[in-house]
């Protein structure tokens, strides 16, 4: 898995409540059998003019000009600002992975959906959580000011403005040491494979119902 | 020691290690898997070289993306007119038969909506973990499982090792009191739960549904409360055994017989929440207060009573609850201070794994049998949730009730739930919908959806417009 450290980058604006991952990834997409090339469709539904297809060629679609990504200034976006709740809805995977496509390494909110914050994390995007107050700060700053850059650093649990905002945030010490050294959850769980033996031989026992029964 | 709720319980039982970094390595019982959010975990394991831990916990069906037209399903996967859809369909097939995994193919009996499939087969049963790279897995609780989706990594890694890497959630008890009434349904109850907590008043937590409302529900109906958790930002929803839980799963397909279904009946009886267990977050509601439901905007919590008004701008507490209506209204094309019963609709879906069992089919054909489809309604589908569903409805006449009422009888699949295939709304229409999600664009590109209960859509059908099911056509029981 892709690690992450520290990122600075350009921010860029999803100011809205409760984004699901309908509007992050809309569903005719999720037929790909890759896991990679969702970028150009991410946000598809707000950020183009017409109904987006599989396979279509997005750089000649017509582009919604009032969308905040499609503007000049957040060109090359690597942090994506947004609001609370993002990423509620259903568990498609593909919606970290468009916003990895798409060029996004972090995200900061307020607070996120359970199954989309988890999803993050598999997939080397972070997702910082800081208080509405100092989200409201730095779309606050991003408003006036062109080009406006972030710092994150995991390691350190920071996100630093240019301005000396320094704003710390918490995750769970786990997901802090998979992300930092991009380790292969997988493998380390594999790791513990005798221990999963002896829960199957002890679980068998007591509930044998759990086992055979599909073939 | 304190008491432990039905969720502690499960959790402790399916504990294989606590680390010391706080997470913890869960056992997982059952794996349902589908076309769309499985290929890349297939991939994933194939470019590592691993193999499927065990085989006899998973359990396959194309759902998402297959047509629901009876000539194209009849072609099967060879004759599906999306191509990319095929491929992906294709793609489950071979990756089942590759591995050995056990698979209902798209016209096989046992075929269905994931959620509907499961518990109908036995394949979920009481006490088990059930994960599937679908948000709905939760619907599985209703059965007394610590069920819930995943994504496409974590379906890799139960195929792989069986376990997940989790961290406890917070204990929710929701409780409904009294007794509903006429006209009102399991959905109608969940809505009015989602409308009260918010869409992401259950974040971070599991939910346990208690109170008389549920345990007078029928399984079905709790499957319907449990699906719809994750609207309320849970996870997780659960209700805890009783004697419905045993009959409803005795005899079914993957259910154990004899010595060891006693056994398990003896196991399953445990699974409640002790009398002094503590929850983290406590929500209470009397069935009085709750009528027929209908949502008007673009997320579950936007809903009403039927018999309610949009809600105007004026009514917003503060700036950013304004920016969101204005935003929702505009989408819908609604006027805050609307009647709610003032909707046309252009199309009604009844379907999907929240209302699709066979109770809802009978539900639906109650309010439109001897009736017809109004006029201006461009298209109602009934989408049974499963090829047994379809089954039972077609031996009961079902179906020749709606389409003696002007209404289209479908192959199973999730259909315009989540539109991936032909089912979808087109830009504007109105849809009454038995699904889940009201979501900008969810049912086709600027479609419009209101999320009700079977017997409401059915009515909405026949009248045209929304209406409230207990008072419409000299009233519906």
């Amino acid at each position: 898995m892709k690690a992450f450290t520290t990122h600075r980058g350009l921010a860029g604006p999803m100011d809205r409540a409760n984004v699901d991952t309908d509007m992050i990834i809309p569903k005719q997409f999720l037929k790909s059998i890759k896991r990679s090339g969702f970028g150009p469709n991410l946000f598809d539904e707000l950020r183009y003019m017409d109904e987006g297809q599989p396979g279509a060629d997005c750089s000649k679609r017509p582009v919604n000009p009032d969308f905040p990504l499609n503007q000049a200034r957040f060109k090359g976006a690597s942090i994506l600002l947004a609001r609370k709740n993002f990423g509620c809805g259903s568990s498609r995977e593909h919606a970290p992975w468009a916003l990895e496509d798409y060029g996004f390494n972090a995200v900061i909110a307020p607070s996120y959906a359970d199954i989309f914050y988890n999803n993050c994390f598999k997939n080397g995007l972070l997702p910082v959580v800081l208080t509405e107050e100092q989200v409201d700060i730095l779309f606050n700053e991003m408003d006036v000011e062109e080009g406006y850059q972030l710092s994150v650093d995991l390691h350190e649990q920071t996100v630093t403005s240019d301005s000396g905002h320094i704003f710390s945030f918490e995750l769970d010490e786990f997901r802090k040491e998979c992300l930092l050294k991009g380790l292969d959850e997988i493998g380390l769980t594999l790791q513990e494979a005798d221990a999963i033996k002896a829960y199957e031989a002890n679980r068998a026992e007591q509930h044998p119902w759990v086992f055979g029964a599909i073939k | 020691m304190a008491g432990r709720t039905l969720y502690d319980k499960l959790w402790d039982s399916h504990l294989v290690k606590q680390n010391s970094d706080g997470s913890s390595l869960i056992y997982i019982d059952r794996h349902v898997i589908h076309e769309v959010t499985s290929p890349q975990a297939f991939e994933g394991l194939r470019l590592a070289n691993r193999m499927p831990w065990r085989l006899d916990t998973n359990i396959a069906t194309p759902d998402h993306n297959i047509s629901t037209d009876k000539t194209e399903r009849d072609a099967g996967v060879a004759g599906m007119s999306d191509e990319v859809s095929r491929i992906q369909v294709q793609t489950l097939d071979d990756n089942c038969d590759l591995y050995g995994i056990k698979e209902f193919k798209i016209n096989e009996m046992g075929q269905g909506i994931v959620h509907v499939m499961g518990p109908e087969l036995g394949a979920t049963m009481p006490g088990m973990t059930v994960v599937c790279g679908d948000s709905h897995t939760a619907t599985h609780g209703a059965l007394a499982c610590l069920a819930h989706g995943v994504g496409t990594s974590e379906v890799e890694h139960v195929l792989a090792t069986q376990c997940l890497v989790a961290k406890k959630m917070k204990n929710m008890r929701v409780t409904v009191d009294g007794i509903v009434g006429a006209g009102v349904t399991p959905k109608d109850v969940v809505l009015a739960i989602i409308g009260k907590i918010g869409t992401a008043g259950g974040n971070e937590h599991a939910i346990e549904f208690t109170g008389s409302v549920f345990r007078d529900m029928s399984i079905e109906g709790r499957m319907t409360v449990c699906n719809m958790a994750i609207e309320a930002g849970a996870r997780v929803g659960m209700v805890a055994v009783d004697q419905k839980t045993i009959d409803y799963c005795k005899g079914r397909q993957f259910v154990p017989q004899g010595e060891m279904w006693d056994q398990a009946v003896e196991y399953w009886n445990r699974l409640t929440s002790d009398e002094d267990a503590q929850f983290d977050t406590e929500v209470a509601m009397h069935a009085d207060d709750i009528a027929p439901q209908v949502t008007w905007g673009t997320s579950p919590e936007m809903v009403a009573p039927v018999t309610a008004s949009v809600p105007t701008l004026q009514e917003q507490s503060n700036e950013e609850q304004r920016k969101g209506l204005e935003r929702a209204l505009e989408y819908m094309g609604l006027e805050g201070g609307q009647a709610i019963e003032s909707i046309a609709v252009d199309r009604v879906f009844i379907g999907s794994c929240t209302n699709s069992r066979i109770e809802d089919m009978r539900a639906a054909a109650a309010v439109a049998k001897g009736r017809t489809v109004a006029s201006s309604v461009k298209q109602v589908l009934i989408v049974p949730g499963s090829q047994m569903v379809k089954a039972q409805a077609e031996a009961e006449g079902l179906d020749k009730i709606f389409t003696e009422a002007g209404m289209d009888w479908r192959e199973p699949g999730c259909s315009m739930c989540l539109a991936m295939n032909a089912d979808k709304l087109g830009a504007g229409e109105h849809c009454a919908s038995t699904s889940n999600r009201n979501f900008e664009g969810r049912q086709g590109n600027g479609g419009r959806t209101h999320l009700m209960s079977p017997a409401m859509a059915a009515a909405a059908a026949v009248a045209g417009h929304i209406v409230d099911v207990r008072t419409f056509d000299g009233g519906v029981e």
